[in-house]
């Protein structure tokens, strides 16, 4: 298996993810230019955090005109796997990889702080080595993390199971009070109707090794190679 | 010819900096402000000469770029 990691200009958690998938998982992993287009030797992307193109416009905006996200659509549609972490999300969104869209803070500030999510649903290729109504502690770090859709987008991410991860309290009570950037329903991270694509504003490959603080969001990472390795 | 594209939320979509702005606005002594809403303004200068093809073009790239039509409504204008 192998795991490409896309750089745009402006993206900074790429070493993160990086070091995350070599070091952690174990697995080979490439640096992906945005302007490269060819993906065949990848078995999993991931768009990592950052502030792409300098979040100019929209956050996530110019980097859907990247040259590399043809690539990313036609590799996403092949059933393989892309997995967007905050302005990765933010960029999937932008992309109508997945629905909706993520707009400025409920009240304005960037926020950079441990919270909890709670796992809606171990039926993804990231969530399958965690359990459903788990709480993981994992960081955020954004300023536009606040869910929004429309009122039919939200039935059908209900309907389909693919509301992945809530923002919840210690206990995995989700409440308006543990939820930090105003997301409608304390949505934290969704996927797409194949299920192959995820999108989540936390960060878990900030949160892998227990020296970090937390090592909450090393499963997802685990959780992939090992639907990897399966279909190997 | 010159394009002006306003991009601005949808009714409905939370704006908190259209509230900040409100909250300051009110603190420099004006009452009776209902609402502010921020949105974006772009000056687009157009080589081509027709109105009809200008305004398809710029109207599409208000769609596609300008906006994001989950969250956001636009407005073209064109000027000879």
């Amino acid at each position: 298996m192998k795991f490409g990691i896309i750089v745009f200009p402006g993206s900074n958690c790429d070493h993160d993810a990086y070091h995350v998938i070599s070091k952690q998982v174990g697995q080979p992993v490439d640096f992906i230019w945005h302007r490269d287009t060819n993906l065949s030797s990848y078995d999993a992307v991931i768009i990592p955090g950052g502030f792409s193109y300098g979040d100019y416009l929209r956050a996530g905006a110019l980097a859907r005109f990247s040259p590399v996200m043809e690539s990313v659509k036609k590799f996403a549609a092949s059933g393989r796997f892309v997995l967007g972490i905050c302005n990765g999300f933010q960029i999937l969104c932008e992309a109508g990889l997945l629905p909706g869209a993520l707009i400025r803070n409920r009240d304005l500030h960037f926020i950079c702080e441990h919270i909890y999510v709670r796992v809606e649903t171990s039926d993804t290729p990231y969530t399958n080595e965690l359990q459903t109504g788990s709480v993981r502690r994992i960081p955020i770090a954004h300023a536009e993390g606040n869910y929004v859709c429309d009122d039919e987008t939200l039935e059908a991410l209900r309907r389909d199971d693919r509301i992945v991860f809530r923002y919840c309290d210690a206990d995995g009570n989700v409440t308006a009070a543990a939820n930090p950037n105003g997301s409608r329903e304390n949505i934290a991270g969704i996927c797409n109707d194949t299920r192959n694509v995820l999108g989540l504003m936390p960060h878990p490959e900030r949160a892998c090794e227990d020296l970090l603080g937390s090592s909450d969001g090393r499963d997802i990472f685990r959780s992939l190679a090992a639907t990897l390795a399966l279909a190997a | 010819m010159k394009a002006k594209v306003y991009v601005s939320l949808k009714p409905g979509i939370l704006d908190p900096q259209g509230k900040a702005i409100q909250h300051s606005v009110e603190l420099l002594g004006f009452g009776g402000i209902a609402d502010i809403r921020q949105g974006k303004y772009f000056e687009i200068a157009l080589d081509d000469a027709d109105e009809q093809q200008a305004r398809e073009s710029v109207a599409r790239i208000a769609r596609e770029v300008l906006s994001n039509p989950i969250i956001e409504d636009y407005r073209v204008e064109i000027e000879g």
